[in-house]
This record gives C-alpha cells, sequence and structure tokens, in this order.
C-alpha cells in the first residue's frame, strides 16, 4: 500500500492508521448497531415480516416485474446507441443546414428531464407507458451518446481523417470507415457508463404507472400491507438493482481495462499493491 | 400560449420549487462530495473502503429507489420528516457521490510529478493536497462539478412522483383541465428548464476552454 501522496507508513502512522480505523469502523457498527437495533425493536426482521418471499408467486411477480425493467432498458439501450450514432453523424455534417438544426435539437433533449419526456409522451399524446418510457430514454440517451461520440471524433488526431480522404475516400466514408470505429471503442466506457444510467433511469417508468421492478414493487407490499411488508420488500428490491447495476458496471469497466486503456489514475493507481504502477 | 399565461401561478409555484431543491441540494451535497472525496484518497484504509462502499452503493441504486427509501421505509422506522426536506435528503444522498468523483478524478488530473515533486521537498499529505494539488485541481473540477449540477436539476423532477410540486407536476395537473394546450405547456416547461440547464452548460464548457493546460 503505497501512493505519491503519501510514505509507507512507518510506525507513528501506523499506530493512527489503526487508532482512525477503529474509530471509524466502532462509528459505523455502532451507526449500523443501532439501525439494526432500531429496525428489530420494532419486529421488522421477524418471520411475520418476511413471510411473503415464501410464496413463489411474490418472487414470480417481483421477477416478473424485473423482466420489464430489463426489457425497457434493452429496447432503449440499442435505440439510444443507434440514435447517438446517427446524431453524431448529423452534428458533424458539411451542410450547415443539417448541421444547426441536429446542434439545436441535441440541445433541447439533453437539458430536459427524462421525466419530462415520458409524461409527455405518455399524458400529452396518450401513448402507452412502456412506449413512452422506451421512447423517452432513447431520445434523452442517444443526444448523449451523440455527443459522447462527436467528441471522441473530435479527439481523434487531425491526420486519421486526412490519411482518409488522401487515399480517395469520400468524406462520408472517411468518417464511417477510419474515423467512426476509433471514436466507438475509445468512447466505449463512456457509452456503457450512460447504458447503465439509462438502465437506472428506467425506474422513472414509476411515475407513469410503467409496471417496472419499483412500481409492483410497491403495489406487493400495499397488497399484502405496506407497514408490513413495506421494509422487506425494498430492501428485495434493493439487492435486485444492485446485483444488475453492478454487473453492467463491472462489465464497463473490463471492457475499459480491455481496450488497454490504463485510468490515468495516479490515487487507484497508487492504491494497488505494486508500487511501480503509482508512476 | 393562453394556457402558460392563465397558469403562471402554478408556473411561478414549480419554478421556485425546482430550484428550492436544486440550490439545497447543492448546499448539502457539495460539502458532502468533497468528504467522501477527501475519504477516498486518504491515507487511512477504513475511510477510503468506506467511501468507495457508499459510493459504489449509491451510483448503482436508481434515484427513485432512494426517494422511495426516504418516503415509504423511513416512516416505518419512525423517522417522519415533510416531503420537501425529504426530497432534498434523497436527492443529496444520491448527488454527493457524483460530486466526489468529480472531485477524485480532478484531484487525478494532476501530473503525478506534482505531487513527487511536493512529496520529495518534505511536504506531507495535508500539505502535499492543500498547497499543490487541490489549487491545481480545481481547475479541471469545476467543469465536471457543473455538469454534475446539470444532471442534479433534471433530476430535482423525480420529486413529482413523491409529492412535491416541481416544474413537472405543472404538466401532470393540467393533463385533465387543459387537454388542449398540453403541447404549449409542455414547451413552456421545457423552457424552464433549459433556462437552467444550458446556461450552466454554456458556462462549463467556457470554462474548460478557458482553465485547459497544455500538459
Amino acid at each position: 500500500m503505497s501512493s505519491v501522496l503519501y510514505d509507507a507508513p512507518g510506525p507513528r502512522t501506523k499506530r493512527t492508521s489503526a487508532i482512525v480505523s477503529t474509530v471509524v469502523g466502532l462509528v459505523i457498527l455502532a451507526a449500523l448497531g443501532y439501525s439494526l437495533l432500531t429496525l428489530g425493536e420494532q419486529g421488522l426482521f421477524g418471520a411475520d415480516r418476511w413471510n411473503i418471499f415464501n410464496d413463489p408467486l411474490v418472487w414470480l411477480d417481483l421477477l416478473r416485474a424485473l423482466g420489464n425493467t430489463l426489457q425497457a432498458a434493452a429496447l432503449a439501450a440499442v435505440g439510444a446507441v443507434i440514435l447517438g450514432m446517427a446524431l453524431s453523424l448529423l452534428r458533424m455534417a458539411e451542410h450547415r443546414w443539417i448541421r444547426i438544426p441536429v446542434t439545436v435539437v441535441l440541445e433541447f433533449l439533453r437539458g430536459l428531464p427524462v421525466l419530462l419526456m415520458m409524461v409527455f409522451f405518455w399524458g400529452v399524446l396518450g401513448l402507452d407507458s412502456f412506449i413512452a418510457v422506451v421512447l423517452a430514454l432513447v431520445l434523452y440517451n442517444g443526444a448523449i451518446i451523440g455527443e459522447a461520440l462527436r467528441s471522441g471524433i473530435v479527439a481523434l488526431p487531425k491526420g486519421q481523417r486526412e490519411s482518409g480522404l488522401s487515399i480517395g475516400l469520400g468524406s462520408l466514408q472517411t468518417r464511417l470507415v477510419i474515423e467512426f470505429p476509433q471514436a466507438f471503442r475509445n468512447m466505449l466506457p463512456i457509452i456503457v457508463a450512460q447504458l447503465v444510467v439509462l438502465l437506472k433511469d428506467t425506474s422513472l417508468g414509476y411515475a407513469i404507472g410503467y409496471a417496472e421492478l419499483i412500481r409492483r414493487g410497491r403495489l406487493l407490499s400495499e397488497n399484502f400491507g405496506a407497514s408490513q411488508y413495506g421494509f422487506s420488500v425494498f430492501i428485495v428490491m434493493t439487492a435486485m438493482y444492485l446485483v444488475v447495476n453492478l454487473t453492467v458496471s463491472t462489465l464497463a469497466r473490463l471492457a475499459a481495462r480491455r481496450r488497454g486503456t490504463k485510468d490515468v489514475d495516479p490515487v487507484i493507481a497508487a492504491n494497488t499493491k505494486d508500487p511501480g504502477a503509482s508512476v | 400560449m393562453n394556457a402558460i399565461f392563465d397558469n403562471l401561478g402554478l408556473f411561478g409555484e414549480g419554478f421556485g420549487n425546482t430550484l428550492l431543491l436544486l440550490l439545497g441540494t447543492v448546499l448539502l451535497a457539495l460539502p458532502l462530495g468533497l468528504i467522501v472525496a477527501a475519504m477516498r484518497i486518504s491515507p487511512f484504509a477504513s475511510l477510503r473502503w468506506t467511501g468507495t462502499v457508499y459510493t459504489e452503493l449509491l451510483r448503482n441504486t436508481p434515484l427513485t429507489l432512494v426517494f422511495f427509501f426516504l418516503f415509504f421505509v423511513m416512516p416505518k422506522l419512525g423517522v417522519t420528516v415533510d416531503f420537501f426536506p425529504s426530497a432534498i435528503a434523497a436527492l443529496t444522498l444520491y448527488t454527493a457521490p457524483f460530486y466526489a468523483e468529480a472531485i477524485r478524478s480532478g484531484v487525478n488530473s494532476v501530473p503525478v510529478g506534482q505531487a513527487e515533486a511536493a512529496r520529495s521537498i518534505g511536504l506531507g499529505f495535508g500539505q502535499t493536497l492543500t498547497l499543490v494539488i487541490l489549487p491545481q485541481a480545481v481547475r479541471s473540477v469545476i467543469p465536471p462539478l457543473i455538469n454534475v449540477t446539470i444532471a442534479l436539476t433534471k433530476n430535482t423532477s423525480v420529486a413529482t412522483a413523491f409529492f412535491v410540486f416541481t416544474l413537472v407536476s405543472v404538466l401532470t395537473r393540467l393533463i385533465r383541465s387543459n387537454p388542449a394546450d398540453l403541447i404549449a405547456l409542455f414547451l413552456g416547461i421545457a423552457v424552464c428548464y433549459l433556462l437552467i440547464t444550458i446556461p450552466l452548460g454554456q458556462l462549463a464548457d467556457r470554462l474548460e476552454k478557458r482553465l485547459a493546460v497544455a500538459r
């Protein structure tokens, strides 16, 4: 354990560190203990608070709701990536009368809350709540991914485009065949991170009555008695979300690593075991 | 257009609440984010772990679920707070890790040589951080901090689903009574949001350009 910011610990630092760790540990334990105790006093860990989970139908209901969440997320992810690619190309088009309107639309989409778009599609245009959720997510995340791709293209060395043009490729061809694949690869971590955001944002469907995980969970606990099961259902829902999101996040990290982009991150590097990695 | 002027009061209330949510959360989440960031780069493993677990936990939980916790679970635990403070608490808990990550990546953007130079002339951890790293980190931290704030502006809308009257609530309330003017109302609300987000975005871009250092 070493970092550029501080030395390998000597005896005195080790002692301070041990004291700090103990104090922090105790504070956290005390806080956890207190909350667990309060929860326990209210009987939240009693079997009668959790027995709905003996019923396979309850699990089936929650898993189906999770399926709805994932379905909306998957469809929206595909749509957002495709829209993002299209928008990034149009945004960089040579003709002003394509570029400028697209820029305005992008700014508009990026600046609005997803929930407002969902309410618009569902309440104002009267679309089905599933379609409203997917459409809003596609538009919003497509705009963001489009901007990411564009900055990826801008960041490429100028010579890439020049050499494409000089071997006789057209402007659009150069963009599609030479620049785009590189930009996409460079921006992959950002795109995947945005897809995690997209996955989390499906939960906004809660507000417009799409039967995603949180809405079903709420209905479920209300059917069985919210005061009795509200807590246990919340815990199960959180666990489900964490499992899914942490999996996707880990995949994102793996994708970034496989590409060989080392985090330019001295502090993280410094916290790895190899002291040489900190430079 | 008339629908907007007829409901100017509602618009004012929604806009005011949205701004209040935004300001309240920034004031609370920024210090919390700073603390979490400091924890994550500190020499003490226990603090690093606490910061990392908090960050990972909140970053992988949907905001709706955080709201859900504060509005439906906390009362069952005997903590009853008004809707508005609860909404600010939910937004703060959710936003702080993003601020923390922005600050931390800013610290990381300072070249290692700077820290090495500081350490080699005998500065300690605290001195290295406050005298050498942070002053240089500030310039690369401000644009991402603004970007998190823009995201926060949009996230305040989630409070709509949890009994807080935001700009989006203006639309949901008038859906039944003004079916003919909904598009105009939607555009009015959109403009209100863009009034906050676009200037902030321009500011971030401009600062990014001005503060960029060739390294």
